[in-house]
């Protein structure tokens, strides 16, 4: 349906297509036309809008640099003791539902009810608001619904952070990420490789050696795993020489720890322990 | 040149209209706050959408390593952060501009509540305003399994019995967005389907009518 040319027609095309050839400007009035102080969008007010974005992003990325994104150790689903937290902008939700008439047998109350109730109204607040007015102090209604809940918003986030700290306090917990980065630290001072907890673990080294059945026997095993890579609190031991000496092994064993590990000098004898560090002294990840 | 081939494409497309409609919009003084100073609030849009842009583009740069599956997701999360160049920088943007949009939307949501924009004729843009604020706290919601640690792991198994007790189909939207009965290789990747697909495409579909209709309406004049 090419149209051609026809300057009698009404509406001309570009070629065969829908664009309608143009004659008059069809480009709206500038700004200028606009009373007051006002400026142009593009590229004016645009260009010091981005001045300002340049300098929040560098702020922005200085702040990335200093604080590195946190990464704990990977999900462990048998992992009982981890305390779960959310995202800090869902704490507030997450508080409200530790009250009670809210939760257990009025759950619904805090999952769908005042949630419900708070995001409703703020999604419908043009329809329930309808008045002219625009200026808060003369909502008040509004204006206080609105601080109302911020401030609960607030306290509610408040008390649920305050609760883990005290409950990491109690349980001498310290968070994974952190843990993460003091491991690294420590391994770096100490001129090891940063631990890779993703890494395959290091092999053990002569894995048919006597000591590893007298482990067995000694109970060892059962807090450190069968295969040597521990669990839950208790640390994998292979590749363990690579960070204790013999001797410190000895001691470890001899007279345990204050974090878990049981002193063994009354179950097994000196030459029994010396046997087993010294196998433990062997497994280093760059041993043959 | 330029111009050459400019009234070259315009003549078939008539693209002239298009950007002088964004362009030639004036930003009236009483929004400005080179004018007054307390006019900085009105900012606070253009800031949401200055870091949900820094958002997508640290996002798609972080799928380029991201594995969605339960075995290599927490390891290529661990070597993008600690082996590939620039990695934790990408991943800092995308994991603190996560918070900081969040903040940010916060404030405009206030300032257009402080302000009264929401009344007619803006009540459209209010409701649709309210529908991006759930895509975001969806996209929070989602984004923090991905890294598939034990603090993903745990808040989503929170997460999920929250959704389970809902009464009637509470049971159904956490099979529905756990993808089987235990958090699992399922729940991965459908959190990622959502966060990577899903959300960010309704999110553009919102931002798009978002800023069709502040064009079409103006700001709202002075109180
Ligand atoms: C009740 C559980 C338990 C048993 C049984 C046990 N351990 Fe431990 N072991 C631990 C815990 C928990 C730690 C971590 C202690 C700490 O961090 O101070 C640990 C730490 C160690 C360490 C130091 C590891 C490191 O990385 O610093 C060595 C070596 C060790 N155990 C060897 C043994 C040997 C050998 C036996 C058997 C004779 C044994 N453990 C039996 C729980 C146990
Ligand atoms: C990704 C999130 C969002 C982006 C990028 C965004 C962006 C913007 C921008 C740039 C403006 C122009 C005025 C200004 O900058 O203040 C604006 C206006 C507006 N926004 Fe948003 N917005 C977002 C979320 C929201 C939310 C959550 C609401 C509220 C529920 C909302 C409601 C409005 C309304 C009603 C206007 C018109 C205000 C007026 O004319 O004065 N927006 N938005």
């Amino acid at each position: 349906m090419a149209h051609g040319h026809n300057s009698k027609e009404k509406v001309v095309y570009v070629g065969d297509s829908r664009i309608v050839k143009r004659n008059a400007s069809n480009i709206p009035a500038d700004y200028t036309a606009y009373p007051g102080k006002s400026e142009a969008f593009i590229p004016n007010f645009l260009l010091k809008e981005w001045m300002v974005g340049v300098v929040a992003l560098v702020g922005f990325l200085v702040l990335t640099i200093a604080h590195p994104a946190p990464l704990g150790f990977q999900a462990d689903p048998t992992n009982a003791a981890f305390i779960p937290m959310p995202d800090w902008y869902f704490l507030f939700m997450y508080q409200l539902l530790k009250y009670p008439y809210v939760s257990g047998d009025f759950v619904v109350l805090g999952t769908v009810g005042i949630p419900g109730l708070a995001f409703g109204a703020l999604l419908l607040a043009p329809f329930l608001d309808t008045g002219k007015e625009r200026r808060f102090y003369r909502r008040p209604i509004a204006t206080s619904l609105m601080l109302l809940s911020l401030i609960a918003c607030i306290y509610l986030t408040k008390v649920s952070w305050d609760h883990y700290q005290h409950q990491l306090e109690v349980t001498n917990t310290i968070p994974e990420h952190i843990l993460r980065e003091e491991q690294a630290r420590e391994a770096h001072e100490a001129g090891l490789p940063r631990p890779n907890p993703s890494a395959e673990p290091a092999p053990i080294v002569a894995a048919d050696d006597p000591a590893m059945d007298l482990m067995n026997t000694a109970t060892c095993l059962a807090c450190h795993a069968t295969d040597l890579t521990g669990q839950g609190n208790a640390p994998g031991l292979r590749g363990i020489g690579d960070k204790l000496s013999h001797e410190e092994i000895a001691e470890i064993i001899t007279n345990g720890t204050d974090n878990g590990m049981p002193a063994f000098a009354d179950r097994l004898s000196a030459e029994e322990i010396d046997q087993i560090a010294g196998w433990l002294a062997l497994q280093k990840t760059s041993a043959e | 040149m330029f111009k050459g081939i400019y009234n070259w494409i315009d003549e078939r497309l008539d693209i002239t209209p298009m950007w002088r409609d964004v362009a030639d919009h004036e930003v009236p003084e009483h929004v400005n706050p080179a004018h007054h100073f307390s006019a900085f609030v009105y900012c606070f849009g253009g800031l949401t959408f200055f870091i949900t842009v820094i958002q997508i583009l640290s996002g798609m740069f972080l799928t380029m390593y991201y594995v969605p599956d339960i075995i290599n997701a927490y390891a290529s999360v661990d070597y993008l952060q600690h082996k590939v160049a620039f990695g934790a920088i990408v991943r800092g943007m995308h994991h603190w501009g996560a918070s900081l949009v969040i903040v940010m939307m916060f404030l405009h949501t206030l300032r257009v509540f402080f302000t009264g924009s929401y009344k007619a004729p803006r009540e459209m843009n209010w409701v649709v305003g309210m529908l991006i604020f759930f895509i975001m706290l969806g996209l929070g919601l989602t984004g923090y399994l991905l890294p598939w640690d034990n603090k993903a792991y745990f808040a989503t198994k929170v997460t999920l019995s929250i959704a389970e007790s809902v009464p009637y189909i509470g049971p159904y939207i956490a099979t529905l967005i756990n993808g089987g009965e235990v958090v699992g290789a399922q729940t991965l990747t459908r959190f990622f389907a959502i966060h990577v697909f899903f959300l960010p495409g309704a999110l553009l579909a919102l931002l798009a009518a978002h800023f069709f209709m502040i064009r079409k309406q103006g700001i709202s004049g002075p109180l």
